[in-house]
């Protein structure tokens, strides 16, 4: 059996009034069943917009994936029709957004919000509906009494266990989620992601977190994949990006970028420079001009991905070598 | 406005992009081009016609002549009077009343407001309170009932659009002035030690000019229309000047037979009025490019 | 709810009370010589003197405030100066016309204006937006008592399928009632497509959307209801300068309204005929915003609950 999703040199791009933005650029992902994959990058690299071109609800008529493949379960994506894609959106993938203040419909109760997906993928009576709104709240651990009241009634670390619960609330297999916690309070944060990871197992779904904190990456995905202007620059095991010996510049400088305790050196060391115009589209590798050891063909040429291991790979000229 | 965090923004950067984002509106740059006409006609009236003896004369001999007749661009009404020159005339009275009007209403507005805002307080709470009473009443119907009290001319009209004006701008200034007021850098400015009309002069006014002048322009043609609206029900510039609504009043009983006696002051006002909308939109957009087409 | 609603009430009578001290202090300054005007040639000092006695002018200004408010508070807003007949009768006469008048044009500002706004905002830069923006900005410019006449010279005059002025029938209202909605609704689809261009673009809309609801679901069930709030405000002002441009409208067509009579009592220096007038409209409009108030409780769970708790 294949991969649940699987994402072949994707391309995105939003045509704006000022020019056309290369969001995504030639994007490779894979992603098994019951896995969680981290998208890890800073914000602008692309990572939401991949998500987003996942249930293709990239912005109207701005946003538009212009080349590559998004196979789940086999079935390419982009060449779906909408009625098509609205059977898939909610109930076969689900995607829970960045700030939970804002992404509950502020009108209507939570109970309708949840109910809404069942309403709209399933044939359940609306007894059986009730039913699974209560389990559905219990799941994310709120009390199902609470199901009439509206969003400001819940706290944000409450409103995001709701999103939780409409995102899971038909058993989707792959579930989407952009900075989850993000928004949160730090105490709450690491309340949610536990939640998420024994729903993730509970529900048997596959997950792709998209977050800029690695540490939440560590606790909680099982690969991981950096992505840096619309690239993905290197992706491996949890183990290979936190413990093998080499990595791409980027995964480096991005370690190196986090405040750690028992480091001896009382300075951070942050990568220089900033990430590049998407609105240009550039020669050459995408981190030339912000890495330390840019040589003269990473100006010219795109370096392709390269495995150093049968789990890993990197996207540099310096590792290629090890492929021969 | 948006909140701005540390320093205040730089102005002049930000005065030539707002530029140059209203010369990229097709719409706003027509506006402007054809309100600088009604300017122009406006200014230079007497060199296209006498006050006295084209826009005031009765002449009994001259009545209604159509447009172009015997010289007469837009033909005579049925006093004989050019009406090409009560048109341009009339410019001058309507522009001079609104501008009056807004200008007035601007200061009085950025006055009481800044002041309210700033300080809050009990002055705050009475003069909003106050403010409350005169907008439970609609404009025209304010702008009516000082025009009833005070009588109708020039002047009384000018009053009476102003106290209807000027509560409306107490409240957009007030909020925009309180909106600046919680910003960071005025903060900073207070915690300098500056002193308080210092503060609004230099910080506070400046940075929440904004929607306050796309409000005035807007207001502007508000007022235009006003002004237009109590010459017809005959509450506004008295007659035999040349003021675009009373013209219209005056020739509404014979509309049947000279239609354009009715359709040239209307079409007139109509222009002016459009223009000036589509400047204060173009501004809109020109000063919060995201509020784009509001 | 009841609290929330009694609040409302409490603030209200305040303004009302306000705005009737407010238009009378207004209309007490009119020329000293109502006296003359109202009696005509046939003025003597004496005639002059026994005028004004009578309709209480030479008391002070605060006493006859508040003998005007005890009268009108028990329903009686007192005898017209210009004729001499108590104002009562024919003003309850009046108010039907300025209400047909009134409501229809908001019925129709409603039609015409929220759908247009609903479909150029979710079509944006659509070529039906594109037309529908710019025929809005023409139409918000074009003076209402002119649309009247051009509108009165066509359908009256040349076609004659419509009745120039009076009131009475249907017919009579249909050109007023085009009159005075058209600038409206051009305000209505303005203000409806760009709070409808707010909520598109709000995560809500996302997640309805990432749930796989079909677009006419996302527009009706989380968009439009959203966009309600600030639609419905924009009713009450669209309220308020209805019944301010009703005075014009009712003058073009000659409508039997409280506009015309108000403009009667001004050219006849009555001012009992236009406190009651103008204290008649803050008074309706006062009431309509109080209404729309509750109505947003209605659709604004966040606001209920604030009431409900505290």
């Amino acid at each position: 059996m294949g991969p649940l999703l699987e994402i072949r040199d994707l391309h995105v791009e939003y045509k704006t009034h000022d020019g056309t933005v290369y969001a995504v650029n030639g994007v490779d992902l894979s992603l098994g069943r019951g896995e969680t994959l981290g998208l890890v990058g800073e914000t602008g690299a692309g990572k939401t917009t991949t998500a987003l071109s996942i249930l293709r609800l990239l912005p109207d008529r701005i946003g538009q994936i212009r080349s590559g493949k998004i196979l789940l379960d086999g079935a390419d994506i982009t060449a779906m029709s909408e009625p098509q894609m609205r059977e898939i959106r909610g109930n076969r993938v689900s995607m829970i957004f960045q700030d939970p203040m804002t992404s509950l419909n502020p009108i209507l109760p939570v109970g309708r919000q949840i109910e809404e997906a069942l309403l709209l993928h399933t044939q359940l009576s609306k007894e059986d509906r009730a039913k699974r709104v209560d389990e559905m709240l219990t799941a994310v651990g709120l009390q199902a009494s609470r199901k009439d009241e509206y969003p400001h009634q819940f706290s944000g670390g409450m409103k995001q266990r709701i999103v939780i619960a409409i995102a899971l609330a038909c058993n989707p297999e792959l579930l989407l989620a952009d900075e989850p916690t993000t928004a949160l309070d730090v105490t709450i944060q690491a309340q949610v992601l536990q939640m998420m990871n024994e729903l993730k197992k509970q529900f048997d779904t596959s997950m792709l977190l998209i977050t800029h904190d690695l540490g939440v990456v560590a606790q909680t995905c099982d690969k991981v994949a950096i992505m840096y202007g619309g690239h993905i620059v290197e992706s491996g095991t949890v183990q290979d990006i936190y413990e093998a010996r080499e990595h791409h510049p980027y995964t480096t400088g991005l370690f190196r970028s986090i405040p750690e305790m028992n480091r001896d050196s009382d300075r951070l060391a942050p990568i220089p420079g900033l990430m590049p115009d998407p609105m240009l589209r550039q020669e050459g590798c995408s981190f030339h001009d912000r890495c330390p050891h840019c040589m003269e063909r990473c100006r010219r040429e795109k370096p392709d991905s390269r495995a150093v291991s049968p789990t890993h790979s990197i996207a540099c000229f310096r590792h290629e070598r090890k492929d021969r | 406005m948006k909140k701005t965090a540390g320093n205040a923004p730089k102005r002049r950067g930000q005065f030539a992009s707002i530029c140059y984002r209203f010369s990229r509106n097709r719409m706003a740059m027509l506006g402007l081009a054809v309100f600088l006409a009604v300017v122009f006609f406006a200014a230079t009236a007497p060199m296209f016609a006498d006050y006295e003896a084209d826009a005031v004369k009765q002449n009994v001999y001259a009545k209604f002549f159509s447009p172009g007749q015997e010289r007469h661009i837009l033909g005579t009404d049925m006093y004989g009077r050019d009406l090409f020159a009560r048109i341009i005339f009339g410019a001058r009275l309507s522009l001079l009343i609104s501008l009056s009007t807004v200008g007035a209403s601007l200061v009085l507005g950025c006055l009481i407001g800044s002041l309210c805002a700033y300080y809050g307080g009990w002055l705050d709470t009475v003069t909003m309170r106050i403010v409350d009473i005169f907008l439970a009443l609609p404009m025209t119907l304010m702008a009516v009932t000082v025009v009833a009290a005070l009588g109708t001319s020039t002047t009384n009209l000018i009053i009476s659009l102003t106290i209807s004006m000027v509560p409306p701008f107490v409240r957009i200034v007030r909020s925009a002035v309180l909106q600046v007021k919680g910003s960071d850098y005025i903060e900073a400015a207070v915690a300098y030690g500056s002193r308080d009309m210092r503060i609004i002069l230099t910080h506070v006014l400046p940075n929440a000019i904004g929607p306050i002048i796309v409000q005035a322009t807007l207001n502007l043609a508000s007022v235009l229309l006003s002004v237009a609206a109590l010459g017809f029900i005959g509450l506004g510039v008295p007659s035999p000047q040349p003021e675009w609504g009373t013209m219209l009043a005056e020739s509404k009983a014979q509309m049947r037979y000279y239609p354009w006696q009715v359709i040239i002051p209307g079409a007139a006002i109509a222009v002016t009025v459009l223009s000036i909308n589509l400047i204060g939109d173009g501004l809109r957009d020109a000063l919060d490019p995201k509020l784009k087409n509001g | 709810m009841l609290k929330y609603i009694s609040r409302r009430v409490l603030i209200l009578i305040p303004v009302l009370l306000g705005v009737s001290f407010l238009v009378f202090a207004i209309l007490a300054m009119m020329p000293a010589d109502v006296a003359a005007v109202q009696l005509g040639v046939s003025a003597t000092p004496e005639g002059i003197e026994k005028w004004n006695e009578e309709h209480g002018l030479n008391d002070p200004f605060l006493k006859r405030y508040f003998d005007y408010m005890g009268g009108l508070l028990t329903g009686d807003p007192g005898v017209s100066w210009s004729s001499n007949t108590p104002i009562k009768t024919e003003f309850v006469q009046r108010i039907p016309s300025t209400m047909a008048l009134t409501a229809g044009t908001i019925v129709l500002v409603i039609l015409l204006g929220v759908p247009v706004g609903v479909i150029s905002a979710i079509r944006q830069y659509s070529i039906f937006d594109n037309i529908s923006r710019l025929l809005a900005m023409l139409l918000t410019s074009l003076p209402a008592f002119w649309l009247g006449l051009l509108l009165m010279l066509k359908f009256a005059l040349e076609l004659d399928v419509l009745p120039a002025t009076g009131g009475g029938s249907f017919a009579h209202y249909i050109l007023p009632w085009i009159t005075l909605s058209t600038a409206m609704a051009a305000q209505m689809i303005r203000m409806t497509r760009s709070t409808m261009l707010e909520v598109i673009r709000a995560d809500y809309v996302q997640t309805a959307r990432a749930k796989g609801a079909r677009p006419v679901r996302v527009v009706m069930v989380h968009e439009l209801r959203n966009a309600l709030l600030p639609i419905i405000t924009v009713v009450g002002i669209i309220l308020g300068q209805t019944l301010g441009g009703a005075i014009v409208t009712e003058t073009i067509f000659a409508l039997p309204g409280v506009g015309t009579y108000l403009l009667q009592g001004i050219f006849k220096y009555d001012m009992p005929v236009v406190m009651i007038s103008v204290l008649f409209i803050a008074a309706v409009i006062g009431v309509i915003n109080l209404l729309i108030d509750i109505l947003y409780m209605y659709i604004d769970p966040r606001l209920r609950s604030q009431f409900v708790k505290g």
